[in-house]
């Protein structure tokens, strides 16, 4: 998997600008983290993961933040911590967020510079693995294990309501 | 039965227990379920369709329609229409239309009471906690499955308890208070915990400053902001709702789900508690917050030569009734500077039929201040915008490069008496200067 580095504090209308929360996710994903690192949003392909600095997701409640990953094909999103808010969102939408204290550590392997191989995770055994070092994750609970396999709370749902 | 905190106790009541453990993940049993026209029918409409679902209990569903009003294009006038039709079509008992925002709103229905366990399709959901509610945001998938069940998960809170003691002193507010944390801690500082605010000074103050507080323990990244309600909290309700009972029992058979009197809802005095911070209120001034982030804190003379060119009183966190007294008392019977913009948007119908019986609308208007619609305005970005290039003073929750609509606008957060001082010199000033 490819990585993407950002710094800490990541906020909601850094992923999804209220400017255009008025507009379905493809149009909100057309803005997605522009302000950080512009190329993101044309050049992300399924599968990425994104590694960033403590706090990703502060702010708002709009699950379009998660919403706009997840239509963009980003496969994992690992940080030190999250916005609450942010992290309850993510699972329901069917995006795996990791808690990973020494996320700082991975590498970033889209920018040229970089050369570094790709991630591996292994969130069911509670880590990421980058150049043959494993980086400990927090282990997630199984029910949210459970809702990322399924695509998401409404798929779950689908599943109890049948 | 061991000492629990007040976040423990109204979990425990909500997941029908006697008692739970921090760390744990419970299911609770949902009171209260609010959301807005931005992340409420437009979202949910379309999932309980595809479920083929209806909801739990409407009696437990509040709509506030605030975001996107007034409507100002056909994106907007679409996505309020699909609330108003929602709303109709489900015969939802308790709608409140163009009226004001969501958390300064719902208090007003008389619906929300100390005690309950409550969901908000809204970050800023945490202001019920300033009525000893259990109150925190959730997104519109998690809304739809509460829409659905009536229950959601939880993973119980350690307590991160801010005892103030002292007064505030003239010219400092709740605002000022908030902001001071949030820079100390950060907005991270709550990791998701519960932040519990008590001693002398939050006791004295009113229920509305006691919402500003709570609403922006969001800007602290907690899950939720408590405040132990009270007589300030009891006489509050009756004087909104006086039909309703102040000590009021949720209608329900199951009597685990049934509500104690008020005096059960605080945190023993030998609960186990996160952390503990001493804050005195005496000492405190007025606080500013600087561009692009909320915990970007100084105190206000540190930024007295800051030039500004609009200044805005608006949101659920600042153009309460207190809050517009408050501008007003800065600007009465003076003129904003020249070149300098005011705008005014109040938090509700409430608040502003209120200011204007006060006077404080006169006040502000003759001081030079423009009036906007009812609703978010401009505080997110959503409905109104302010300028390009602009150098704004707010009384909003967030400063986030383009929260306000424009990525290049630079806004500093501060309380209705800074702002409005501010909005008489055209730079950032200490509001103490006007108040001798």
């Amino acid at each position: 998997m490819r990585v993407w580095r950002f710094d800490a504090n990541v906020d909601t209308d850094a992923l999804a600008p209220g400017a255009y929360m008025q507009f379905g996710v493809e149009v909100l994903a057309r803005h997605c983290l522009k302000r950080l690192r512009p190329e993101f949003c044309q050049e992300v392909r399924r599968g990425d993961v994104i590694v960033a600095g403590s706090g990703f997701g502060i702010g708002s409640s709009r699950e379009q933040a998660a919403a706009v990953l997840v239509h963009l094909g980003v496969a994992a999103v690992i940080a030190p911590s999250f916005g609450g808010l942010f992290f309850r969102n993510a699972f329901n939408l069917g995006l795996l967020a990791l808690v990973c204290p020494q996320a700082d550590e991975i590498h970033d392997t889209v920018s040229s510079n970089h050369s570094e191989s790709g991630l591996t995770v292994c969130a069911e055994v509670g880590y990421v693995e980058q150049q043959g070092r494993k980086i400990q994750v927090e282990s997630t609970p199984a029910f949210l294990l459970e809702m990322v396999r399924c695509g998401g709370l409404m798929e779950v749902l689908r599943k109890k309501m049948q | 039965m061991n000492a629990q905190t007040l976040a423990q106790k109204l979990i425990a009541r909500a997941a029908g227990r006697a008692s739970v453990s921090p760390g744990e993940i419970v299911t609770c049993r949902v009171d209260l379920a609010m959301f807005h026209d931005s992340s409420g029918p437009r979202r949910l409409k379309p999932m309980l369709e595809s479920l083929g679902a209806r909801i739990w209990d409407k009696d437990k569903v509040v709509l506030v329609i605030d975001h996107y009003v007034p409507e100002k294009d056909e994106e907007s006038r679409k996505i309020v229409r699909i609330a108003r039709e929602w709303a109709l079509e489900q015969a939802l008992p308790t709608v409140r239309d163009s009226q004001g925002i969501c958390h300064v709103v719902l208090p007003q229905t008389g619906k929300l009471q100390p005690g309950m366990f409550c969901v908000g399709g809204d970050s800023h959901s945490p202001t019920g906690g300033a009525f000893g509610a259990y109150m925190f945001g959730i997104g519109s998938t998690e809304m739809l499955s509460v829409m659905v069940t009536g229950e959601i998960w939880l993973k119980v809170p350690e307590t991160i308890l801010m005892h103030w003691s002292g007064r505030l002193g003239a010219g400092v507010m709740a605002k000022d208070m908030i902001l001071h944390m949030i820079g100390r801690f950060g907005m991270n500082g709550g990791e998701y915990q519960a932040v519990e605010f008590a001693g002398e000074a939050v006791r004295a103050l009113s229920m509305q400053e006691r919402m500003t507080l709570c609403n922006m323990s969001a800007e602290l990244g907690s899950q939720v902001g408590l405040v132990a309600p009270d007589a300030t909290t009891l006489e509050w309700l009756q004087s909104q709702s006086p039909s309703a009972r102040a000590k009021q029992r949720l209608d329900s058979t199951a009597t685990e789900y049934a509500l104690p009197d008020y005096q059960h809802w605080c945190t023993d005095a030998k609960a186990n508690l996160l952390a503990r911070y001493d804050f005195d209120a005496t000492t405190l001034g007025p606080q500013v917050a600087r561009p692009h982030s909320p915990a970007n804190v100084s105190p206000v003379h540190d930024l007295a030569q800051q030039g500004i060119d609009l200044a805005y009183v608006g949101a659920c966190t600042g153009a309460k009734l207190a809050d517009l007294a408050a501008a007003a008392k800065i600007l009465q019977g003076r003129k904003i500077a020249s070149g300098m913009t005011l705008l005014v948007a109040p938090a509700s119908q409430q608040d502003l039929d209120q200011a204007t019986r006060a006077g404080y609308v006169q006040t502000l208007s003759d001081a030079g201040a423009q009036w906007l619609g009812l609703g978010c305005g401009a505080c997110a970005g959503y409905g109104s915008s302010i300028p390009d290039q602009a150098r704004v003073i707010a009384t909003t929750a967030r400063n986030f490069k383009g929260r306000m609509g424009s990525e290049s606008a630079q806004v500093w957060l501060a309380s209705p008496y800074t702002v409005a001082a501010s909005a008489l010199t055209g730079r950032i000033t200490d509001p103490r200067e006007y108040l001798s």
